[in-house]
């Protein structure tokens, strides 16, 4: 993967404040992640639909989304047998290699936040976050109306798409 | 059971091609008219639940949605309208006062539309804002009488003493609209955007909110006749305070704020108890006279130690000039007069639409009077009610005013489609809501920086005009009717208004 159009650590923050549960987030995730990224073909065409990286919590009034935090310490690093679950070093992120993965789920077990996702059919990890390394924003922060969901730099800065 | 009868207005047409199922429709109505049927696999509308805020429109990530207005049509009648056949069905439904939201929507004549400014041509040069200084700022409060200069071993001094002033970057505030009926979050966005801009908002009789506080440097505390929010701290975290008798909306009547949206927060910022109606009488029970006024005038300027600007606001009526005269004799030092198409929360429809005078001819007639009274100076005016554009700040500026009011257009600026439904606090935007899952719609940093466009995008709208004048300060503007000429007003309204027609040399 060298044409990773992202070569620095960043982090997307909730502020659960301003998520007005709209859940677009996911509906853009699943466009970002799909084949055609093009949310009708995504949606309604014949390629198979991607499953989203994001949880998204409600109750009442609260709601908000939770990604994979990409921890400094990540159990599920320890916990992955083949090393499809693997540390980009340029980024610091964690991402995952679908042809290593053997479907064991040893890292949905060990994830703190619950936030990797099986595939039941093809006994695999079916999603996580990978913070969109192949564009160049964030699907969802990006497409979150309300800027609930933002992205920051390793200082805490925020960044916003040109 | 009798089918309740009513006149739907509104159609929400779903492109089924286009709709995904992703249920954002679903999930944002706080009308619920929308649904998704797994069974079918349909997502369908109850059009008859729309108020058309257009919110769906909004967050459909496909633009699936149009909402349109209903074209299944009564027989056309000159006289009866939809909208009164509408009332008529549901008053014989209910029984009760038709409640609207928003500003006056009838046909009531434009004067601001009817008006049109003057630019240099040859005998006078017009003036570039983008390369010579155009000044907008504004001075609110009351001026003296004269400047007071004493000469001391051949050096002047100036011994005038000026009254406390409110100091505006540009001839535009933010009105009042209280926390209740409008979230906190919209008051936080409107309150932000005054201090970077550097004009002021208004707590209306909301009280101040702990979480306003950073923001009280530039907001006017208004003192209205249910006295919500109202204390000695209220009074001294202001920069000025406003005493309001009446709104354009619904001139000679209270307010009310039920019950259901007294939440915790709202109770302690109006210090009511929690879940009690917020009921502001129609009159202030201690004034019936503007004796009566002149008293609680001085009275909140001794609270304030004279330190700080005390106006009136009242709506525009028929005796607004003589009226604004003794409310500037009782010691005001701005006078607010609020039209006919000024906006509300909640009022009667009846009231609303009916009640009360076009701004543009209160202001002409104001500014005439206490010019003739030689009181002009004493106090500032602002104009408030349907002010829609910069054009009409210069227009309302060029009448008489010193500064305009907006509230309409600054909610327009945060999201507000105009549904007119604010007094069912189901607003979809965040904005006329308490509602938790509704308000957090409305995020204060979004809606601070869309309200300071707004300001930003006018001023410099206001500046080009003046340049085209060749006046390169709005003070030299105020109460200037030469730049004005009225198209299609006959003799009367322009004898009112104080300008000529079109075509009418100096």
């Amino acid at each position: 993967m060298s044409d990773k159009k992202v070569n620095k650590p960043r982090r997307i923050i909730i502020r659960e404040e301003y998520c007005m549960g709209c859940r677009l987030c996911e509906v853009w995730c699943i466009v970002a992640h799909s084949k055609s990224k093009d949310i009708i073909k995504a949606y309604k065409g014949q390629e198979p639909r991607p499953v989203s990286g994001i949880y998204f919590e409600e109750r009442g009034a609260v709601s908000f989304t939770l990604q994979c935090r990409h921890c400094e310490d990540a159990p599920c690093l320890e916990a992955c047998l083949t090393g499809a679950m693997y540390r980009d070093k340029k980024t610091g992120m964690v991402l995952h290699n679908k042809d290593k993965c053997v479907g064991c789920w040893m890292c949905i077990m060990a994830c703190p936040y619950g936030v990797i996702k099986p595939d039941f059919k093809k006994k695999k990890v079916a999603s996580k976050c990978d913070l969109c390394i192949e564009l160049e924003f964030p699907a969802c922060v990006e497409h979150c109306p309300n800027e609930a969901i933002i992205l920051v730099d390793k200082e805490g800065e925020r960044i916003d798409k040109e | 059971m009798a089918k309740p009868k009513r006149l739907r207005e509104f159609d929400v047409v779903r492109d089924d091609e286009k709709c995904i199922r992703c249920e954002v429709c679903c999930r944002m109505c706080a009308n619920d008219v929308h649904s998704y049927d797994a069974e079918t696999d349909k997502v369908s509308a109850d059009s008859a639940k729309c108020v058309g805020c257009h919110f769906c429109e909004d967050v459909c990530p496909t633009e699936a949605l149009v909402i349109k207005r209903n074209k299944s049509q009564i027989k056309q009648n000159a006289n009866w309208k939809s909208d009164a056949l509408g009332n008529i069905i549901k008053q014989a439904e209910t029984g009760g006062v038709v409640l609207i939201g928003m500003g006056n929507d009838r046909p009531i004549r434009d004067y601001f539309g009817r008006i049109v400014l003057n630019a240099s041509q040859v005998t006078n040069p017009s003036i570039d804002p983008l390369r010579e200084p155009m000044e907008l700022k504004t001075f609110i409060g009351s001026k003296p009488d004269r400047i007071e200069l004493v000469e001391k071993k051949s050096k002047v001094r100036n011994t005038t003493e000026i009254p406390p002033q409110l100091e505006l970057e540009t001839p535009v505030l933010f009105t009042a609209m209280s926390f209740g009926s409008i979230s906190l979050n919209a008051c936080k966005s409107l309150a932000k955007a005054a201090c970077d801009f550097g004009t002021y908002w208004n707590t209306g009789e909301g009280g101040l909110h702990k979480d306003l506080y950073p923001y009280a440097h530039r907001c006017i505390v208004q003192v209205a006749s249910g006295r919500f929010g109202v204390d000695r701290e209220y009074l001294k975290k202001g920069a000025a305070i406003e005493i309001k008798i009446g709104q354009g909306a619904k001139p000679g009547i209270g307010g009310h704020l039920p019950g259901e949206k007294v939440s915790g927060e709202i109770s302690s910022t109006r210090m009511i108890p929690e879940g009690t109606d917020a009921l502001s009488p129609a009159p202030h029970h201690d004034i019936y006279s503007i004796e009566d006024l002149r008293q609680l005038i001085f009275a909140l300027k001794e609270a304030t130690d004279y330190k700080k600007p005390v106006g009136v606001k009242i709506a525009a009526v028929h005796n607004v000039a003589p009226i604004a005269s003794g409310i500037v004799r009782a010691g005001a030092d701005f006078v607010v007069i609020d039209g006919i198409r000024g906006g509300t929360g909640a009022a009667p429809q009846i009231i609303r639409d009916n009640v009360g005078i076009p701004i543009e001819l209160a202001v002409a007639a104001v500014d005439q009077r206490l010019r003739e009274e030689g009181i002009r100076h004493k106090a500032s005016l602002i104009a408030a009610g349907g002010i829609k554009s910069s054009g009409d700040v210069v227009k309302a500026v060029a009448l008489g005013a010193d500064a305009v009011y907006i509230g309409t257009a600054a909610l327009v600026a945060l999201g507000c489609h105009l549904c007119q439904r604010c007094y069912t606090g189901k607003c979809n935007w965040g904005i006329a809501t308490q509602d938790p899952y509704l308000t957090k719609r409305l995020n204060p940093e979004i809606g601070a920086k869309r309200a300071y466009n707004l300001l930003r995008g006018w001023s410099l709208e206001i500046k080009e005009m003046l340049g085209g004048m060749g006046i390169n300060a709005i003070e030299s503007l105020r109460g200037n009717k030469e730049q004005l000429r009225g198209i299609g007003l006959h003799e009367k309204e322009l004898e009112l208004l104080g300008i000529k027609h079109a075509g009418e040399a100096w």
